[in-house]
């Protein structure tokens, strides 16, 4: 019984230390964005008094509003369009299974192991010659169509039952309809967990968007934030205060999903 | 017989036009591009002026300093970073699916937050925090640790050190969502029957617990590893490859050859192919060491 409760108490100290490593650069984060950089160097990490003096700032020294603008519009869109077609690709190769399907899935699962680096430099020639630099549908075209989320959406089609599809059919519902009308209410914890995928590696992509949207008014979050650090100087204040605005979406998006994001994994994997 | 025939025949074709955007895609960005890569790394030149050069770039990168300290430092990443960040995050979905816990959902949320940050965040708020004048210098300064600052990001060791350390950060809640995920579809009476016939904690852990995760083994180590071969934001931001390239990964120093210095594309398309090589090779040997197990 005792051994039993030295167990629990140690799994209890191990969570605790974690958590507290996982969250202080975080806080740390949030509380240097409130304070002026002297006061960051000097091991300051209570709330402070600087959050407008940080904010005014930051809007003097970069285009801060223009860059989360972009960053929504691209995500936003480059989410929606991606989940719509690996969410019907996905239940596709699964519901209308046949032999020549099954190795065209094969072969898009290599395309996983293709490194980005390796088709940034055409890819990025190829976007010049179609004038897609700076455009929305440039940052979006790569990360339309993603490997993972297919994967993900094909799983949840395996558990999905197909007597709901047969007796659909015999009501003369047609393929579309069943797909969106059943298929995507069912399965709605997958296709949080899609979403939220798909939100967090759009507004955090920085590769390609260095190199395909160079221009100053199409610049992304991640791409000003890397851009506070090359001074001399670095104003942590100011710098912290950018990466807490940076970081907050996607923060807030995880939190409100993150219920459903879980349960879509396990449903995914089951 | 005949209409059936016709439906099956019908329904195979919707599925052919649903599967068609996902497949053209990536068709398009990315099979056709790594062929054309291909085609590039046999040519040298800038721009429209591109000649057929043979094996060349590949000749090139025999006697490539730089490339080498690009492939040491990948690979130390790797064999260091991956292993210890999957071992921390399997230990820390068993003891979350510890049934007797509470505060599950909180240490779940507090552990897996780290990924909701990007890449070039975190990578500045570790810069911030290992900077010569930062907190962490500060903090083991004030306790009697180290008597002088340490150059944490400006000395090659400790920036690698640093390196290894903001990636675990980054990347452990993640696999260990997989983990929990895995864990979750394992039946607790195999536990139980376990520990009636005197089976130890540690031995549940041995023989259960791991060969059921197995698959979730196999994808997050595959994922871990074609993730570090790629690895470009953390480097660029926390040291930007330096002190004196010291530091740079494989990617980083494609994106110098093709972006930072004179453009030379050709070659770096021979080092992103060698990229490719790797990340196949090494994908390859994990499932087939993943299937004898």
């Amino acid at each position: 019984m005792t051994k039993r409760r030295i167990g629990i108490a140690v799994e209890y100290i191990v969570l605790t230390i974690v958590s507290v490593i996982s969250l202080f650069p975080l806080f740390w984060m949030l509380m240097s964005a409130t304070n002026k950089s002297t006061d960051v160097l000097a091991g300051r990490i209570l709330p402070g008094q600087k959050l407008i003096e940080n904010m005014g700032n930051l809007l003097k020294t970069a285009n801060v509003g223009q860059a989360m603008m972009n960053s929504f519009k691209y995500s936003v869109l480059t989410t929606v369009g991606s989940v719509l077609i690996c969410s019907i690709a996905g239940y596709a190769f699964e519901v209308y299974y046949t032999k020549s399907k099954n190795m065209v899935f094969n072969l898009l699962l290599i395309s996983m192991m293709i490194p980005f680096a390796a088709t940034m430099i055409p890819l990025y020639t190829l976007f010049g010659k179609l004038n897609l630099l700076n455009k929305t549908l440039g940052f979006a075209l790569p990360s339309l169509s993603t490997v993972l989320l297919i994967f993900l959406f094909r799983q949840s089609a395996q558990s999905f039952p197909k007597s709901i599809i047969e007796s659909a059919r015999l009501d003369g519902a047609g393929e579309l309809r069943i797909f969106l009308e059943f298929f995507v209410p069912i399965t709605k914890h997958t296709f949080t967990a899609g979403i939220t995928v798909a939100f967090m590696s759009n507004w955090n992509n920085y590769l390609w968007p260095l190199i395909i949207m160079q221009s100053p008014t199409s610049r992304t979050m991640p791409q000003l934030i890397s851009g506070l650090t090359s001074g001399y100087v670095t104003d942590y204040g100011m710098l912290m205060l950018a990466v807490s605005i940076s970081i907050l979406p996607t923060v807030v998006v995880f939190l409100i999903l993150q219920k459903n994001f879980v349960e879509g994994i396990t449903g995914a994997v089951k | 017989m005949n209409a059936r025939f016709k439906t099956k025949f019908k329904l195979s074709t919707i599925g052919w036009i649903f599967i068609l955007p996902a497949t053209l895609l990536l068709l398009l960005t990315k099979f056709w591009p790594i062929i054309r890569a291909l085609v590039l790394s046999f040519q040298s030149g800038v721009g429209l002026n591109t000649s057929f050069v043979g094996a060349k770039n590949y000749i090139r990168m025999l006697h490539d300093n730089l490339l080498h300290t690009s492939i040491f430092n990948t690979f130390f990443y790797l064999l260091l970073q991956v292993p210890i960040m999957l071992i921390i995050a399997i230990i820390l979905a068993v003891i979350l699916n510890d049934s007797r816990l509470k505060l599950k959902g909180f240490f779940r949320t507090a552990i897996f937050l780290p990924c909701a940050t990007s890449l070039v965040s975190y990578a500045i708020i570790f810069r911030s925090l290992f900077a010569r004048d930062g907190f962490i210098n500060l903090i083991l300064m004030k306790t009697n640790i180290i008597n002088n600052p340490i150059n944490w990001l400006s000395s090659p060791w400790p920036a690698r050190i640093v390196i290894i350390i903001a990636l675990t950060w980054r990347w452990t809640g993640y696999n260990m969502i997989f983990y929990l995920a895995g864990l979750q579809s394992i039946d607790p009476s195999i536990y139980e029957a376990a520990k009636i016939d005197g089976a130890s904690a540690f031995t549940s852990l041995r023989k259960i617990t791991i060969p059921l995760l197995k698959p979730m083994i196999l994808l997050t180590s595959i994922t871990s590893i074609s993730g570090t071969l790629q690895l470009f934001d953390e480097t660029k931001n926390l040291t930007n490859g330096g002190p004196a390239n010291s530091t740079i990964s494989i990617s980083q120093y494609i994106y110098n050859l093709s972006f930072a210095y004179s453009p030379q594309f050709g070659y770096a398309a021979a080092v992103s192919f060698l990229v490719l090589i790797m990340v196949a090779i090494l994908s390859f040997t994990q499932m087939k060491v993943g299937d004898r197990r």
